[in-house]
């Protein structure tokens, strides 16, 4: 299943870091994006665009869990060669995301 | 219950004009705050004050401050904005002109001075969060270093009773705490308030992204006239909690989903989300609708503040070079290859840029990198544009890489069409962490 079926996500950046929320559309749906979407899953799917860590935030109050991933922007925003310097386009890439359920 | 009414005029110093105008008109709101002032900024305004010492603040600002100032005057609202980068006093001395030329008379315009700490920088040993070295390491590379003053020394404006208050850089959040410290009298230590009105802050400062901007995803998320986005406005209660709303008769949505996209917008850890004045958490706030249009905000608390401030230093990194030309038609995909190819290859036999070059495919690769498909695996483009970029010593070397993508008119593949080039300076940014005492802010009045 598509991580778009179930989410809306936005991107934000400093310096070379890009954090991306994921918020349920449905409360219901959060308890399973906490199970499967891992911080390493996200490591995985932007493998060879995000090059450090990635760490999770869950807040299950807003139904939401935020990625922080860091060195993701092409040595930060200010002198990056990237189209897309800020990552802007990072959130909606990982709604492309195929979530491991069946 | 006593409610403070925040209004956002600007986001980013490119933001819409009139959408300050409907919150000031129709929002009824106490203030009207102004967020300009992105991290670079303040770097190349450096620049321009050194070349002009009246320079060096937004260049918008007279704009701005001309399509706002009278309806502000005439209905007591008060502005607060960073739109003096990196020379507030000049700043303050423009308003004062759009006043006169308004004929608005008596208007106190305050300048909030004190964070270039660049001198004092120069002395100090501080690592470079980025690189661990010294910012005295980049030596006759520094620019500028600006630290992200607090809420404080707007509210000793505010409580002189200014109209206007302009500061340079200023932690954005704070521009809006300011103004509920003043009016609710919150202590310097009172760190649950502290942290809910940085929430309040962070919420409305990148103005249209909490009221559909930044949102709209046709078919999963629609958003109503966008072309006319309304601007947004806190209700603030003594307490720190908030409804979001935005202008009467304006575009836009604000939604539980928009507030809580905007909440984590350039988040890291939500239960520590670094201040000058407090150390802000988010991790227990909750979202409830409670009408068309608003979203009540509650559960912000905070933590006591570290003691330091993150300094923005800016310096001389390098020269960027770009080019770009697009294919169409038949084979699109391989003769937009083939041109990457040659230019590639030009400027490795000119020993230019082989250091850092990026060689892609805009519509195939430019954003997917190694997520892309590869070539052949899906349907082909009928359209792709080539894009060349690469870092350079000097000005004349960026020139290069633009000047080889545009030789490909008469050198490279069929039917190239379009071609885009530029070269530019880049000043860079890196940061580090400093005791509050190194900055000394100041607040000057001028009437006129």
């Amino acid at each position: 299943m598509r991580l778009r079926a179930l989410a809306h996500a936005r991107a934000g950046d400093k310096g070379d870091i890009s954090n991306i929320a994921v918020f349920a559309y449905r409360m219901e749906d959060y308890p399973l994006l906490e199970r499967v979407l891992t911080a390493e899953l996200v490591k995985d799917y932007f493998a060879g665009i995000v090059r450090g860590e990635v760490r999770r935030y869950a807040l299950p109050q807003l139904g939401g869990l935020n990625f922080v991933m860091e060195r993701a922007l092409g040595g930060g925003v200010t002198r990056s060669l990237a189209l897309d310097a800020h990552g802007k386009c990072l959130g909606l890439l990982l709604l492309d995301l195929d979530l491991p359920v069946r | 219950m006593k409610t403070v009414r925040l209004g956002c005029g600007a986001g980013f110093s490119g933001d819409r004009i009139e959408p300050a105008v409907e919150v000031a008109e129709r929002g009824d709101v106490g203030y009207l705050v102004f967020e300009c002032l992105a991290e670079r900024t303040i770097a190349i305004a450096q620049q321009e004050k050194l070349r002009d010492p009246n320079g060096g603040y937004d260049p918008l600002l007279a704009e701005r401050m001309e399509a706002v100032l009278g309806i502000c005057r005439t209905r007591g609202i008060r502005v607060v904005t960073n739109m003096g980068a990196a020379n507030p006093l000049a700043a303050a001395r423009c308003v004062g002109a759009v006043a006169k030329r308004l004929g608005l008379r008596g208007l106190r315009v305050a300048a909030v001075t004190g964070d270039d700490v660049l001198a004092a920088l120069h002395r100090r040993e501080e690592p470079l969060d980025q690189t661990g070295e010294p910012v005295s390491a980049l030596g006759d590379r520094l620019v500028s270093a600006n630290a992200y003053l607090g809420a404080w020394p707007i509210v000793e404006a505010l409580a002189g009773g200014a109209d206007v208050v302009i500061t340079g850089r200023t932690a954005d959040p704070a521009l809006f705490l300011a103004p509920l410290v003043h009016e609710f009298g919150w202590a310097r230590d009172d760190w649950p308030r502290l942290g809910a009105g940085t929430a309040v802050g962070h919420l409305l400062e990148c103005a249209g992204q909490v009221t559909g901007g930044y949102f709209a995803d046709p078919g999963y998320k629609d958003v109503p006239g966008l072309a006319r986005l309304g601007f947004p406005i806190g209700e603030v209660g003594e307490d720190g909690s908030a409804v979001i709303t935005k202008a009467p008769d304006t575009g836009g949505q604000v939604t539980e989903a928009t507030c809580k996209e905007q909440l984590l917008y350039e988040i890291h850890d939500p239960a520590r989300y670094y201040q000058p004045d407090v150390i802000a958490d988010f991790s227990g706030i909750t979202v409830a609708e409670i009408g068309r249009d608003r979203v009540r905000i509650s559960g912000a608390c905070g933590h006591p503040r570290t003691g330091r401030l993150k300094v923005s230093v800016g310096y001389v990194d390098s020269y960027i070079g770009e080019g770009q030309i697009s294919y169409a038609g038949p084979g699109a995909l391989a003769r937009g290859r083939l041109a990457l190819a040659i230019v590639a290859e030009r400027l490795a036999l000119a020993g230019l840029a082989t250091g850092e070059l990026r060689c892609e495919l805009i519509g195939v690769d430019s954003i997917l990198g190694p997520l892309a498909p590869i070539d052949g695996a899906g349907p082909e483009p009928r359209e792709v544009r080539a894009r060349v970029i690469g870092r350079a010593d000097s000005l004349a070397e960026a020139r290069r890489i633009g000047n080889e993508v545009d030789s490909l008119y008469l050198n490279g593949p069929a039917g190239g069409g379009g071609v885009t080039k530029s070269a530019r300076a880049v000043i860079g940014i890196l940061s580090a962490l400093v005791p509050d005492a190194v900055a000394e802010p100041a607040v000057h009045t001028i009437a006129c």
